[in-house]
Order: structure tokens, then C-alpha cells, then sequence
């Protein structure tokens, strides 16, 4: 009865949704139904306008075209209160949760009266309490935040969302903080909401979650809505693949055999930390001459290897081998001195110092190698140096005494590929080199790659893109928690197949595949 | 509402807000004035005329500004990379203790090798007192804003028991204070027959010594790189923590040589009121000099004009000394906003 009535009233409506950053399309007519009793995911890699919907959604950022409709009624633009009014709860990835105060306080701040505090207090709690038995949320509401687990803290802003009535939830990869099990309690908390008519919203990029708990996953790219299907009718491989983006285009540039292995790694381990995905027992040969993939979803590890490679960490266990000598103290400058090139993942944050010139951008790996005698600085040289990239590259600047944070990120990342690339580099590490650029620059970053590769150098090129991998690559990676695939010959594999190796599938089988 | 960096801020914008964050303050300071019962201009007039207008009062102000320029340039090399050394006041008399310790007949030496050994030990003394906080920091992540500004309690009570022990001057009539430094250990004057000694010219030559390193010379570079982004200096090859330690010893160096010249060069004893606080007016000069080697000379003179100033227009006008404390906190206070309202615009959306 129920869901006859809701199936044409959805509880929910996002239609035609566009929202721009400057030139960049954060979000691109989209639209999404919500019904009543009802999980829907949403899906896409970081960066594809996810966060950015969900902030639309409530309140946080205004549409530039569309709206937003709950139980039939539009909301207006840009009004959290309106949306929280309206029975829309969000949980965000960061909890927003006063450390100092209890959970009922957390709860219910900014709710309470000013006067009959103790009776609305102790109101307050009894639901608190009927809320969290009914909603198998376990939690003590007299017990202060700052002694909760991150499970548990979860649990608090849940329950404030549902404190408020809320109809619609937002969770926002509530399981990137969580361990296994405490995910499954929060998947039982959310089929209970739903079994009682809530309907939820659970963005993610985890793809086995997604099948777990959602009925109908949307999947958003480059701000884009590419695909919806119910659960029921798709599979992890069919999203990897259309998250990541599959359709085959011809590669650009001719294949080639492979020269030597300039770098290797033999069952290489890193040790495990709060942040990042450890290997485990990668083994990878980059060839001089060719460009090796790493396709993956975000988060696998692929960071771990980055900044292996760099030399911001050494490895655990197994072997590193670069140009045929064993790697003892590894560290960037270690890295630098085996004529290793490194275009960082973050050009803002790692790449380029934001309140110092092009010039001393441009000098900061070679300071005191190239440019400085006993200590002391040639200036001219490195001035020098900086005007040569400016010309050479075609960065589009005032002049070598800019500061680089006023410089376009396509601008930033041509002086970072020209830092790296001026010495003609054995090893080259792209770690999503053209992330956040604009077409023309993006095709300018490849070309340059693919010279680099004509040149002899052996290029590791890491994205999240598969266009752009299988554009670019001789050989494919595969990484999946921290674990990597056997190398795959361009054309040998389809992107069906990758999206396979990047769900987790495959891997099982290490020994038959192990060379 | 947000704030947003202004790519090219034209001259106005660069000139203005300072500008009027001097003359609040002085507004400020006109207002208190008139409460503590004085007539604003007559007080501003004595501070001038106090600080600068004999040549008594030129020579007093520039020997107020010697311990100055020494811990604004200890603290302006230390923000600058970042490290927080709130401990300025405690490498001051770390310097002075290094001082009266070999000064006062334990060396035997002729004055042209025992003024300069003193200084080198004051500076190696005071480096590694920074040391200590700077390893806690590189090695266990420990908070040196709190290590370092704990130090100076610490230290300050250890040199209050030398004062009554170890150090005390059996002909000082029982006071704690240290006995004289002999002849050979004391800074000449830059001029016979006028108060001003070498400590003031020691003092501008490290100016220009730390602008030289900042601008010219590879540690400069790296300490300006750790400071902006440790994280993309580190990436870059530089090795960070090392960097943190050399800046520690350069930091906690020129303050301990505050505590050199001010006993060397003026009072020739150490007593605990060596210093007025010297460590800690030292963030002001450094912040007013926005960490500027050079800058710091000029903003160590304008706030010794100012407390040299006020105490002379104290005992005429009967206003009291606090005045300048309150000018140099607003000063400080309104130009950290400036500076903010020269680099960003806020943005309400």
C-alpha cells in the first residue's frame, strides 16, 4: 500500500542539477529520485562531484541551475535549516561533534529551551534512549564524546540526524573511518532506519558496500550522471568499470619493446599506517622505453607506492632495485640522486612551495646541488634556469618572480614537469599528472610524457582515469588493497577485464600468475 | 564569510593599513592618556623628547635597542622556520650565566681573546639550550611553544640559585648578584667618553649577518623552504629536521648573545633583573619587523624609543610607564590585522 503511493511521490527529488567552480563543472544536470524505504549509492572516484550534490542537496552550496525537491515541496537554495526542516539528516565524513560535551548534549544542541532545561533534559534522553534501542544503535548518551570510538561517534551523528526527525539520510563514506565489523552494525542500523520507511543516501566509492547495502546505485563522473542500476542487476565489475570510466580509445602512441628494468621491486611490503593502504608484496619492473599503467581505485595504495618511490618511505620487507644497484638509505634526496623525476599527486601541497617564487620553485630539488657552491646561492643561475622553463614550457606567468600560488594550476604543473623533466630523466613517477586541468593542458602533460618515454625513460604513470591509462600505457597494473597485478600487454586486457582485477577479483590466484 | 588571497595589492593597500595601525594606537595610547589625567600632546611630545631629543636620550635608546635587535632576530630566524621559540628570555641569561661564569677571573686572558671567546660560548651556550626543546620536538613531536616557554621559569629559577649561591658576590653585601666582570671581559665603548658600547654594533652586524644567510646562502634557503611547507620540503630533498636543529642553534645563539652584551657591555654583573623581558618583547620586534632581519633593527629601535620615551615622560608628566606597554600592544596588535587586510579581502558568501 505504502509503496504503491510512494513510487510516484518519491521523497526525494533532485532534478537537473548544475553547479560550476570557475570553469569547472563541479556538478552537470543531474538528476536523482529518491523513494520512500529506499537505499540509493552514490558512486564515483574522488573529484567526480559526489560531496558537491550532497552539499547541494542540503543547503550548504546553491545550485546554479535546478532544485531540489523534498515530499513534493522545493527547497530553497542555499538553507541548511530549510533542509533539516524539511527531514533531511547528513552525516558527514568529519564528524561535527563538540569533543567536550556528552552525547545527549551533542545531541540535542541547539535544540533545547532556555528555561525547563532539567525536564526537557531528561525528554531529551528517554527518546534518545527509544531511539537508539529501536535503531540498534548502541551508545551511552551520559558518556563524553572524546571517550567514544570513531564507531561509536558515528553512531552520536546518527542519531542526531534521526533526534531531528529525519526521513531522508545523507551519509557521506561514513565507512572510510570504520572497521570491518563496526561497518556491518552500521549496515544493520541502516536496513532497521530503512525497514521503517527512512530512505537513505550512502556515497561511497567502496564497490563491495555498494552491492551490500544499496538497492540502486547512481554513479557520477566528472561531475556527470554515466550510470544507474538497480543492485540487483549489475555487477562490481560493470561498476569499477564504468566509475573509472571504460571505453576503449586507440592508444596514442605506437607500442614498443621494452628496454631494460630501471626500477624494480621484489614482494615489496610497506609498513602499515593510520592513512594509507600498505603494500603487500608488490612486485613491479619498469621498463626503460615504456610507460607502465597503475589503474586502481583511489585509495588501494597507490599513494603507498608514490611516496615509496619517492623516497618519503622505505620499504618493509622485500627488494628495491633501481638502475641495477640495491637502494640502502632511501630518501627523497636518495631518490633525487638515482635520477628519479617526481611529479607529485598534490602540486599545491607537495609539488610547489605556495609563497615562494618560480625561480625558487623551480630550484627546489637542485638548490644545493646545481645551484649553490660551498652554501651559497647563484642566483643569476637560478633565475636563469627559471626563465628557461618558463620559455621552454610554456608557462604562462608575469615573470620568474611570481609567486606560484597565483598561477594557474595548469601553469603549476608545467613548472613542476619542467623541473623534473629538464635533466632528461631515467625514472619518471606520474602520480596523477593531469588531475584538475583543463584540456589543453592535459594533452600538453601527455605529449610531454610520451616524449619522455621516446627518450628511453621508463614512466610509471598512476591515475584514477582509465581513459588516460589505457590511452597512455605499454603495460597495466591493477592495484586492489594494497596488493598489485601482474603486468598486462596493451590489448591484452579490455577494460571489463581491469575492472575485475580492481573489485578484488583475481587476486586469490597470485601463484599461477606470480613471473 | 571567508578570506581571500589578493594576487597583486596595490600600493594603497600595502601603505594604508599600517599606516592607520600606527595611528590608532597612538590613539589608543591619547585616549588612556587623558584618563591618567595628562594632556595627550604634552605626553607624546615628552616621549619624543624622551627618546630622542638629547643625545643623552639617542644613546640611552639605542643601548634599549641593542638586547632587542639580539632576541627579535633570534625569534624572526626561529618563526621563520616554523619553530616556536617562546624560550628567548631563557637563552638570554643563559648567555649572561656563560658570561659572569668565565668572566670574572676564571679566564685569564687579554681582552681581544676574551671578549669574542665569551661571546662564542654565549652563543653555543644559548644554541643548545634551544637544543633541547628543538629535539623533543624532531624526535617525539613534543609542543616546543610549551617546552620552550616552560624553560624560561626553569632557567630563571636556576639562575636565581646560582644568584644566591654558586655565583654570588662575597663583596656584595648579601644581594644576589653575581661579582663584577673583570676589566678584559667587558665590551668597549664605540666612543670614548659616550654610554654606548660595541654590543649595539655586534648587534647590527648580525642583522646584516642573518640577512646574508636568509637571502644568499643555502641554510637561509632551506629554513624559509621548512617554514612555508615542510611537507613539499621534504619531498624536495631537504632534510627537515636537521634544518630545525641548525635554525635551534642559530635561534637560542643570538639570544644568549642579548644576555652577553648586556652584561659584557653595560651592567658588568648579573643580577635577575638583568632583563625586563627582553625575551618576550622580542616577538613584538620580530612580529612589527614582519621577520625581517633588517626590519627587526628599525622596529627594536622604534619600541626602545618608545619605553626610553615613556619613562622620562613618567617622572615629567606623572603618567604612568604602562602606556607604553599599552601603545606597543595595540601597535602590535592593529598591525597583525594590516598585515591581514594587505594580503586578503573577505569574501562573504
Amino acid at each position: 500500500m505504502i509503496e504503491n503511493s510512494t513510487a510516484q511521490h518519491p521523497v526525494l527529488r533532485l532534478s537537473n542539477i548544475t553547479k560550476r567552480f570557475g570553469k569547472v563543472m563541479a556538478n552537470e544536470a543531474v538528476s536523482l529520485d529518491l523513494v520512500c524505504g529506499e537505499v540509493v549509492a552514490l558512486l564515483g572516484e574522488n573529484g567526480a562531484g559526489k560531496t558537491t550534490l550532497m552539499n547541494i542537496l542540503f543547503g550548504q552550496y546553491a545550485a546554479d541551475e535546478g532544485f531540489v525537491e523534498v515530499f513534493g515541496t522545493q527547497l530553497p537554495p542555499g538553507s541548511p535549516r530549510a533542509a533539516l526542516d524539511a527531514g533531511v539528516g547528513m552525516v558527514h565524513q568529519h564528524f561535527t561533534l563538540a569533543e567536550n560535551l556528552s552525547v545527549w548534549e551533542n545531541i540535542v544542541l541547539g535544540t533545547l529551551p532556555l528555561f525547563g532545561r532539567s525536564l526537557a533534559a531528561r525528554a531529551a534522553k528517554a527518546k534518545i534512549r527509544a531511539l537508539s534501542e529501536s535503531f540498534k544503535l548502541a551508545v551511552d548518551p551520559n558518556a563524553t564524546v572524546s571517550t567514544l570510538t570513531v564507531g561509536e561517534r558515528q553512531r552520536v551523528e546518527i542519531l542526531k540526524a534521526l533526534y531531528r526527525d529525519a526521513k531522508i539520510l545523507i551519509l557521506d563514506e561514513p565507512t572510510a573511518v570504520l572497521t570491518p565489523q563496526e561497518a556491518d552494525g552500521l549496515f544493520a542500523t541502516l536496513r532497521e532506519a530503512v525497514g521503517r520507511g527512512l530512505s537513505v543516501v550512502f556515497i561511497s566509492h567502496k564497490l563491495h558496500e555498494v552491492m551490500a547495502i544499496a538497492d540502486r546505485v547512481v554513479v557520477l563522473r566528472h561531475g556527470k550522471l554515466v550510470a544507474e542500476r538497480a543492485t540487483a542487476d549489475t555487477s562490481r565489475e560493470e561498476l569499477a568499470t564504468v566509475m573509472v570510466g571504460g571505453a576503449t580509445k586507440a592508444p596514442e602512441f605506437e607500442a614498443r619493446s621494452a628496454g631494460p628494468a630501471l626500477l624494480t621491486l621484489d614482494r615489496v611490503s610497506t609498513q602499515a599506517t593510520a592513512s594509507e593502504t600498505p603494500l603487500d608484496r608488490v612486485t613491479l619492473n619498469l621498463h626503460a622505453g615504456q610507460i607502465t599503467g597503475l589503474a586502481g581505485v583511489s585509495g588501494n595504495g597507490q599513494a603507498t607506492l608514490s611516496d615509496l618511490i619517492s623516497g618519503l618511505i622505505a620499504p618493509s620487507q622485500g627488494l628495491m632495485t633501481i638502475a641495477e644497484g640495491e637502494i640502502s638509505a632511501w630518501s627523497p634526496r636518495a631518490a633525487l640522486a638515482k635520477g628519479i623525476a617526481r611529479i607529485p599527486e598534490d602540486r599545491h601541497k607537495t609539488g610547489t612551495i605556495a609563497d615562494f617564487d618560480l625561480t625558487e620553485n623551480a630550484m627546489l630539488e637542485t638548490y644545493n646541488s646545481t645551484f649553490a657552491k660551498r652554501g651559497w646561492i647563484n642566483w643569476r643561475a637560478a633565475r636563469k634556469h627559471a626563465d628557461h622553463l618558463i620559455e621552454t614550457y610554456d608557462i604562462r606567468c608575469p615573470g620568474a618572480d611570481t609567486r606560484i600560488r597565483l598561477l594557474s594550476g595548469g601553469n603549476m604543473q608545467k613548472l613542476v614537469l619542467g623541473r623534473v623533466l629538464e635533466n632528461n630523466p631515467l625514472i619518471i613517477l606520474a602520480n596523477q599528472p593531469v588531475r584538475g586541468l583543463d584540456i589543453g593542458a592535459v594533452n600538453y602533460v601527455h605529449a610531454r610524457l610520451g616524449e619522455a618515454r621516446t627518450n628511453g625513460a621508463a614512466i610509471l604513470l598512476i591515475s584514477e582515469d582509465l581513459d588516460e591509462i589505457m590511452k597512455l600505457s605499454d603495460v597495466v597494473h591493477v592495484m586492489s588493497e594494497g596488493r598489485l597485478s601482474p603486468a598486462f600487454a596493451r590489448g591484452s586486457i579490455d577494460a571489463a577485464g581491469l575492472g575485475a582485477w580492481m573489485a578484488g577479483d583475481g587476486f586469490e590466484e597470485r601463484a599461477d600468475h606470480a613471473s | 564569510m571567508r578570506l581571500e588571497p589578493i594576487a597583486n595589492p596595490t600600493l594603497t593597500r600595502r601603505v594604508l593599513p599600517p599606516a592607520l595601525a600606527i595611528a590608532t594606537s597612538f590613539a589608543v595610547a591619547a585616549f588612556l592618556a587623558m584618563i591618567a589625567g595628562g594632556n595627550p600632546f604634552q605626553v607624546f611630545g615628552l616621549i619624543i623628547s624622551g627618546a630622542v631629543g638629547s643625545k643623552f636620550a639617542v644613546l640611552e635608546t639605542l643601548n634599549r635597542a641593542t638586547p632587542l635587535i639580539f632576541t627579535g632576530l633570534a625569534i624572526s630566524v626561529a618563526f621563520r622556520a616554523k619553530l616556536w621559540n617562546i624560550g628567548a628570555e631563557a637563552q638570554l641569561y643563559m648567555g649572561a650565566v656563560v658570561t659572569v661564569v668565565l668572566g670574572t677571573g676564571a679566564l685569564g686572558l687579554p681582552g681581544w681573546a676574551m671578549v669574542p671567546l665569551l661571546a662564542v660560548l654565549a652563543v653555543i651556550a644559548g644554541g643548545i639550550l634551544l637544543l633541547i626543546p628543538a629535539l623533543l620536538k624532531t624526535r617525539l613531536g613534543v609542543d616546543e611553544v610549551v617546552t620552550t616557554l616552560l624553560f624560561n621559569f626553569i632557567f630563571l629559577l636556576f639562575v636565581s640559585y646560582l644568584l644566591e649561591g654558586p655565583l654570588k658576590d662575597p663583596m656584595g653585601m648579601g644581594w644576589p648578584k653575581s661579582a663584577r666582570l673583570v676589566s678584559e671581559a667587558r665590551l668597549p665603548r664605540i666612543v670614548d667618553g659616550l654610554r654606548l658600547h660595541w654590543g649595539f654594533g655586534l648587534a647590527l652586524i648580525a642583522a646584516v649577518g642573518i640577512w646574508v644567510v636568509d637571502k644568499f646562502t643555502t641554510l637561509g634557503f632551506e629554513m624559509r623552504a621548512v617554514g612555508q611547507n615542510a611537507h613539499a620540503a621534504r619531498f624536495a630533498g631537504i632534510p627537515v629536521n636537521p634544518v630545525i636543529l641548525k635554525t635551534a642553534l642559530l635561534s637560542g645563539g643570538l639570544a644568549a648573545l642579548a644576555g652577553f652584551s648586556e652584561v659584557a657591555g653595560l651592567k658588568g654583573s648579573l643580577t635577575l633583573d638583568l632583563s625586563p623581558g627582553y625575551g618576550y618583547t622580542g616577538i613584538v620586534v620580530a612580529m612589527l619587523a614582519l621577520l625581517h632581519p633588517l626590519g627587526v633593527v628599525a622596529a627594536a629601535l622604534f619600541v626602545a624609543a618608545i619605553f626610553v620615551g615613556a619613562d622620562s615622560m613618567s617622572r615629567a608628566a606623572g603618567v604612568p610607564t604602562y602606556l607604553a606597554d599599552i601603545m606597543l600592544a595595540s601597535a602590535l596588535l592593529l598591525t597583525v590585522l594590516a598585515i591581514l587586510i594587505t594580503k586578503f579581502r573577505v569574501r562573504r558568501d
